[in-house]
């Protein structure tokens, strides 16, 4: 009886650890495809689409990809001032919201934080046709500001850091820090934000990804090739002119995604952390 | 709180500010306006002056008995499902195996990581991707089919209906499997320890704690997540968008590729993207404002059964100390 159970558990062991390591694969294999075809020539993916070794003509693919309209060097610039812009502006304000809700006690504070649990899940992409004629109208498109500010008012993320103050603030410091006549945005800026640091670190590793895989409003607001961000950038290698041109496709998605690989494995435990912490938090 | 002399209640108004005016500039005032040139005439890219029309509801009416349109609301439900039944059934079966003691699996923390992976990565990349390892003639997926003995001729993919569809779910399901799973596990470790325990003394077995105890108790996340994923799903773009631009035959065209289509891709139909888009948000608000009713029910029964059975507890608990 308690052999038959035993074999039956390294059994069912064996085919969880067989179906994890599949799946960790089916993760791992089609970027591996990519950054090794990155570096192979045009003929030798024709010869072979499944490279599993790199070979040696990144540097031709790169010559390739350059000379046509993929231009890497601009659309990461644009992305890291669109990203890093809207990453500042959503977590610095939406950490002063979360504090005039939970510190101050004013009259319309519970209304206001229900106004934020109604609007929480909008979806941006339903008021685009209205965002984009309103930018038209206002001489906005081709500029980063319309890609950036809106993210002043990121009403999910209000909600987490209000949660996270409400933990974790005593009010205490706040009063003594009156006392020594400190005014009250200074304290703010000097003694609740490095409070926050945790919840701040988490909120802008996924505003900064959010922002930076986003393709829909860019694509429709960035006309002028000088503007373009990464994803447009990608959406080019779609294009009839890299129809042919295997390698440097590869090497263009190699080139747009590497950032992100970067920062998800130097990150990748804070990451995880933060996707349980949201569910958590709700 | 209370403060003498000085009032602090104005820096709650302050402070709120910059959110409050972003809010109107950048979110309210373009849906009220989506919405209002959903009753227009305002189509061409040049046009000045736009006009509410005879019949304000004509926009509306032609988009819902546009047959595209309906295709394309079909596909973003059909590819939506295709995508959300594997998910979460994965995610579970994962979930009931990383949270179970008695198994242990080793190497959690790395097979996490690489199954989250791909959800961080660009969309737009990981479409294009796809485009290129399903690539016809010569491509990763038919050097591979071919190379096993599957297929003896490439196949070109990027013709069939189905398999188009197929691929557009899988990347999805690919894409958020990890990350269903992650909020899932979290849902189970953040469940009262004492419960399992308690299970395992009166001699339950793995499966019957994880369909007894675990899955009741992990209800709320469950439909949460659904909630996420649809409204996530309905605006589906990047993907069906780049890896076949809707076809072929428009069996990949999504909601949010239509409405785009119709406003920036040469026509500048304002007036019916609009009126598309509203459709689309009545049915997020419809669909989720049930699941919420329905979660909120559960949630009161809930409550009731358990408050109900406290008082039990308390009152033979003092009972007995009275004894």
């Amino acid at each position: 009886m308690s052999k038959s159970l035993k074999a039956s558990r390294t059994l069912s062991k064996t085919v969880i650890y067989a179906v994890c390591i599949f799946l960790s694969l089916l993760s791992v294999f089609p970027f591996w495809v990519m950054f090794m075809n990155a570096t192979r020539g045009t003929f030798e993916i024709q010869q072979n689409s499944v490279g599993l070794f790199p070979s040696k003509y990144l540097l031709s693919n790169l010559k390739i990809l350059s000379n046509k309209s993929f231009n890497a060097t601009t659309g990461f610039f644009n992305s890291m001032i669109i990203s890093s812009g809207a990453t500042l502006c959503a977590v610095y304000f939406s950490s002063l919201t979360a504090y005039a809700l939970v510190a101050y006690s004013w009259k319309m504070r519970q209304p206001f934080f229900t106004f934020i649990m109604a609007v929480l899940m909008i979806p941006a992409q339903v008021s685009s046709i209205g965002f984009y004629k309103f930018m038209y109208q206002i001489n906005l498109t081709n500029n980063f500001l319309p890609l950036i500010l809106p993210a002043i008012a990121s009403p999910a993320m209000v909600f987490f850091m209000r949660q996270y103050l409400m933990g974790n603030l005593s009010l205490d410091i706040i009063n003594s820090a009156r006392i020594d006549g400190a005014g009250e945005l200074y304290t703010f800026n000097t003694i609740i934000l490095p409070i926050m640091k945790p919840a701040v670190a988490t909120q802008a590793i996924f505003t900064f990804v959010l922002s930076w895989n986003n393709l829909f409003l860019p694509l429709i607001l960035l006309t002028d090739s000088d503007k373009y961000t990464m994803p447009i950038m990608v959406s080019l290698l779609r294009g009839d002119i890299y129809k042919t041109e295997y390698g440097s496709v590869y090497l263009g998605l190699t080139l747009t995604v590497l950032p992100l690989f970067v920062i998800y494995f130097m990150l990748s435990k804070y990451i995880i952390a933060g996707v349980s912490l949201g569910a958590i938090k709700e | 709180m209370r403060q003498k002399g000085i009032s602090y209640a104005k820096y709650g108004y302050i402070f709120s500010l910059p959110f409050v005016l972003t809010f109107l500039v950048f979110s309210l005032y373009p849906l009220l306006y989506t919405v209002l040139i959903g009753f227009t005439d305002m189509r061409g890219l040049l046009k000045t002056s736009i006009h509410i029309l005879d019949n304000p509801l004509q926009n509306f009416i032609l988009i819902l008995n546009n047959p595209t349109f309906r295709k394309s609301l079909s596909n973003t439900f059909l590819i939506w499902g295709m995508n959300f039944i594997p998910q979460i059934s994965l995610a579970l079966l994962l979930t009931a195996w990383f949270t179970n003691s008695s198994i242990h699996v080793k190497g959690q923390g790395m097979f996490k990581i690489l199954i989250y992976m791909p959800n961080i990565i660009t969309a737009a990349s990981i479409a294009i991707l796809f485009y290129s390892l399903f690539g016809y003639p010569k491509g990763p997926i038919n050097d591979l089919l071919m190379r096993f003995g599957f297929t003896s001729a490439p196949q070109n993919f990027h013709l069939q209906k189905w398999t188009a569809r197929g691929v557009v779910a899988f990347i999805q399901f690919w894409m958020w499997y990890g990350n269903t799973m992650i909020v899932l596990i979290a849902g189970v470790l953040g469940i009262n320890p004492t419960l399992f325990e308690a299970a395992e003394i009166d001699g339950a077995n793995a499966t019957q704690i994880f369909f007894r105890i675990t899955l009741p108790r992990l209800k709320t996340i469950i439909l949460y997540t659904l909630v996420t994923s649809m409204i996530g799903g309905l605006q589906m773009f990047d993907i069906p968008r780049l890896f076949l631009l809707g076809g072929p035959d428009n069996s990949t065209l999504t909601a949010s590729v239509f409405i785009y289509n119709q406003a920036f891709s040469g026509s500048y139909l304002y007036n019916r993207a609009a009126a598309a888009s509203l459709i689309m948000f009545l049915i997020i608000v419809v669909l989720s404002s049930i699941l919420f009713f329905l979660l909120r029910d559960m949630d009161a029964v809930q409550l009731k059964r358990e408050t109900r059975a406290l008082k039990k507890a308390s009152k033979a608990t003092h009972k007995g100390a009275i004894l």
